[in-house]
């Protein structure tokens, strides 16, 4: 879980700096066209696994040579494929998979934090819960979704599900994985970051960033950017681990150190939020948290639970305020 | 040839999807990914959903979310809960059997003699046919409640009465025809509107397909990918079928789990039950059983003054019985009820014990003062004799890759306490719920960790059943003095020891799921 987020960690801060560059160094007619393109992004993207031949950003621009590493073209790689790199590829995707290899950890703890979003969105956005697509006609981003763990059942819900993560090897196997099954293959998955989302000027109904902002740099500004892809009226979910002497325990001794479920040095004891902190960055950002539990896990029974216990790990789901833009 | 198909189907897939892109480009917001898998429900219900009328249509690939391995109770039982559930009634199922009273809707004539093959049915297991559906179907038909029970052995020298006032229950339990269960759940499962496809017919093979060994084949044409979360099962009259998830509910022989290479654990006891109807000239309302040194002679009311018999013996004494005339067998059948192999048990010992352990069984039940009773006499057969051999099969696993075992073909038990069916309806009920709860975290209904829980459940609960069945045939078997003693000390144990007679009760009607402890 943690080693994608650090890498993620690590890319996004390349990138952010690579994309302001890059951003700067955009021609009047690039950014012409990138409006065009904006309108169709806002537009639902219902099949997202063949190439977007049709997207204007697509179309040949030779003044813009650093467009695939800047993550402006959405899909840079999908006309590349080839066999021996799929293959390898696809050998990662099986670890990100396997539910009792090195991503054990997010799987047992997977379901617990769909339960909670389920339960969330489905009150602030009056959905049926009893129904087996309670998402259909929402649009979420999975801001870090490294393999598509989380991306898969909110599609399988039925929303309209974008997968961002700045390791371009992540986005590849969530999307070789979520091309198995007719229902997630409608998942768009690309590598690129919150920030270059938010000046795309994308909006969606959810923002959900689970175990990703212990890792960022700047976790006001990362809520910010949460803030700003959140529309009106929207809703966005953050997960991470508390700063308390618990978490220093588990998560940090006994989860890499002991039962080495994490890589060492995955975490940084000091980068993480206390759950007021969180609540305070996101109120800055214009976002008021509605609800926050914890989770906890069950060493008998290995299962993860939802509780009020805050002291690891925990959820918050927070609404955009409505006089904010 | 399966490659060929697939990319049939797959081209298809496309050139159909391409319009369907166009449209939603066009449509504002709203619509979206879950159009594609409607659209593909849609392009799946045009093919194969009509139900009676296209029962017998050949090579059409269908896809589905379930397919269920035989159409038996246990199978369509778990159809019934599918379709009963808000969340799973949205699945397509497909339910393979060549059994072709799956396809018509027959009627069970009332008249007709009872047919031996019959199952108690516990409780719990009517609850669930309430929560389905199908129980009315049980009441229009024969079919006897009993709430008494007698357990007595050969020795004489206890018994154990069964009250379900002990628990402040109305039954114990009911006898029910297998066929009326059977059609029950089938006139359920075709009242609901249930998206369900009968395939008259056997499986013959069942690929499963790995992730990884599917993407390397089918690079770079992605599109293929689709069918990597599936299963393709063949059937012998040439039908071809995905599915997500294959529940093996084929029986204790299950090929199912042949196919997924499933291992088991189990051994024939060296023994054959005869099962046969039999008439009374009173109506009988207990459940009767006595441990014979042969093995156990059941007797269980189905009414109208039928009883249905399971009388366990060893394989040569069964084929004699099998074989003598009519009268000699009712005889034989009396015999072994009432005064064969050893005398009453002593009524008039209870007071004595009753005076000596007062403390011990100071809050006795109403049952503990019952007077051991002799069964109504057999006047007649009422059906022909059935013989079958016991055996003891339980399945190391009840899932792998896309694949999970109910009923029988997980676990075969004893058919002492006719626990059986039960248990396999507890598997049905549970499979649905764990299946249920997938879907509303969004998983894959077809992954390993979703059906490890149902696993998880099950498997305890259905292993301490086969253990005390297992239990009770062994230690019936021996006629041992110190043994006979032990025996004798467990009856009236469970005569007179409330908490435990109350424990025994619970658990055997599947109120509870632990024997003792809970």
């Amino acid at each position: 879980m943690a080693s994608k987020s650090l890498k993620l960690c690590r890319a996004l801060c390349n990138n952010t700096q690579h994309g302001r560059n890059i951003f700067l160094a955009l021609s009047a007619s690039r950014a012409s066209q990138r409006i065009q393109r904006r309108l169709f992004s806002n537009d639902p993207q219902p099949d997202l696994v063949d190439p977007p031949s049709t997207s204007p950003s697509e179309k040949p621009q030779s003044h813009d040579t650093r467009r695939n590493e800047g993550g402006a073209g959405r899909r840079p790689f999908s006309s590349s494929l080839n066999d021996v790199e799929l293959a390898k590829f696809s050998a990662i995707a099986e670890t990100w998979w396997d539910p009792v290899g090195p991503f054990k950890p997010l799987h047992a703890m997977n379901p617990t934090r769909v339960s909670f979003i389920r339960s969330a969105l489905c009150r602030h956005f009056r959905k049926d819960p009893s129904s087996a697509k309670p998402f259909e006609g929402l649009r979420i981003v999975d801001v870090g979704c490294g393999g598509g763990i989380l991306s898969e059942p909110l599609a399988r819900m039925g929303a309209t599900v974008v997968g961002i993560d700045a390791v371009e090897k992540n986005t590849k196997i969530a999307r070789l994985h979520a091309e198995l099954d007719p229902v997630t293959s409608s998942i768009e998955y690309c590598c690129t970051t919150a920030e270059k989302l938010v000046e795309e000027q994308r909006k969606f109904d959810a923002v959900i960033a689970l175990e990703v902002i212990e890792h960022v740099a700047d976790p006001a500004e990362f809520c910010k950017s949460l803030a700003a892809l959140t529309d009106t009226n929207g809703a966005t979910v953050i997960s991470t681990i508390n700063r308390s002497m618990r978490s220093y325990a588990t998560a940090i001794v006994a989860a890499e150190y002991l039962l080495h479920w994490l890589p060492r040095g995955t975490h940084q004891w000091s980068s993480f939020l206390t759950p007021e902190e969180l609540v305070l960055i996101l109120q800055r950002a214009s976002i008021s948290v509605q609800e926050i539990a914890g989770f906890v896990y069950n060493p008998l029974t290995g299962r993860w639970a939802l509780s009020d216990d805050l002291s690891v790990n925990f959820i918050a789901f927070g609404t955009k305020n409505m006089n904010s833009q | 040839m399966y490659r060929t198909t697939v990319r049939k189907i797959a081209s298809n897939y496309n050139t159909l999807r391409v319009p369907k892109r166009t449209l939603s480009n066009d449509a504002s917001a709203g619509i979206s990914s879950t159009n594609s898998a409607k659209f593909n429900s849609a392009l799946l219900a045009c093919s194969t959903f009509q139900e009676d009328e296209k029962l017998g249509m050949r090579n059409m690939i269908g896809q589905y979310d379930i397919a269920i391995v035989g159409g038996g109770m246990v199978g369509i039982a778990f159809a019934c809960a599918l379709s009963s559930m808000p969340l799973t009634k949205q699945l397509k199922v497909a339910i393979i059997d060549s059994n072709p009273a799956l396809g018509r809707r027959d009627c069970i004539e009332k008249t007709d003699l009872p047919d031996p093959r019959v199952s108690t049915v516990t409780p719990a297991t009517i609850s669930f046919f309430k929560d389905v559906g199908a129980w009315d179907y049980v009441q229009q038909n024969r079919h006897a409640f009993f709430d008494k029970m007698q357990v007595w052995d050969y020795t004489g020298l206890g018994y154990t009465r069964y009250n379900a006032r002990d628990v402040g229950k109305e039954i114990l339990g009911c006898v029910v025809e297998n066929k009326v269960l059977h059609a029950s759940l089938l006139s359920c499962l075709q009242k609901s509107d249930f998206h369900k496809t009968i395939y008259p017919s056997r499986l013959t093979s069942m690929a499963l397909q790995s992730h990884s060994k599917e993407v390397e084949s089918k690079l770079p044409g992605a599109k293929l990918c689709d069918h990597g979360s599936f299963v393709k099962l063949d059937l012998s009259n040439g039908d071809s079928l995905f599915a997500k998830l294959v529940v093996g509910a084929d029986g204790a022989k299950s090929y199912v789990r042949e196919l997924a290479g499933l291992k088991t654990t189990g051994w024939n006891y060296s023994q054959n039950a005869i099962i046969c109807t039999v008439e009374h000239n009173v109506e009988n309302q207990c459940a009767w059983q006595r441990f014979l040194p042969t093995g156990p002679i059941a007797l269980l009311p189905i009414g109208d003054r039928f009883s249905n018999i399971v009388w366990t013996m060893s394989p040569k004494e069964s084929s004699e019985r099998k074989t003598m005339n009519e009268d000699d067998f009712v005889k034989a059948v009396n015999h072994a009820l009432d005064y064969g192999y050893g005398p009453h048990p002593q009524s008039s010992s209870v007071s004595n014990y009753g005076d000596r352990l007062s403390w011990l069984i100071a809050d006795m039940t109403s049952s503990s003062k019952e007077c051991f009773e002799v069964p109504p006499k057999v006047v007649k057969i009422a059906s022909e004799r059935m013989v079958f051999p016991l055996s003891l099969l339980h399945s190391n696993d009840y899932a792998s890759n896309r694949v999970v075992l109910i009923g029988d073909a997980a676990h075969t038990v004893h058919p002492l306490a006719g626990q059986g069916v039960n248990l396999g309806f507890g598997d049905a009920t549970v499979l649905s719920k764990v299946i249920s709860d997938g879907i509303s975290i969004g998983s894959d209904i077809g992954e390993i960790s979703l059906l490890r829980k149902f696993e998880a459940e099950r498997k305890p609960a259905n292993i301490m059943m086969m253990a005390l069945l297992d239990g009770f045939q062994k230690a019936y078997t021996v006629d041992f003095g110190p043994l006979n003693v032990l025996r004798a000390a467990a009856f009236h144990a469970a005569q007179f020891i409330t908490p435990l007679k109350k424990n025994i009760i619970s658990y055997a009607t599947g109120e509870q799921k632990w024997p003792l402890f809970s």
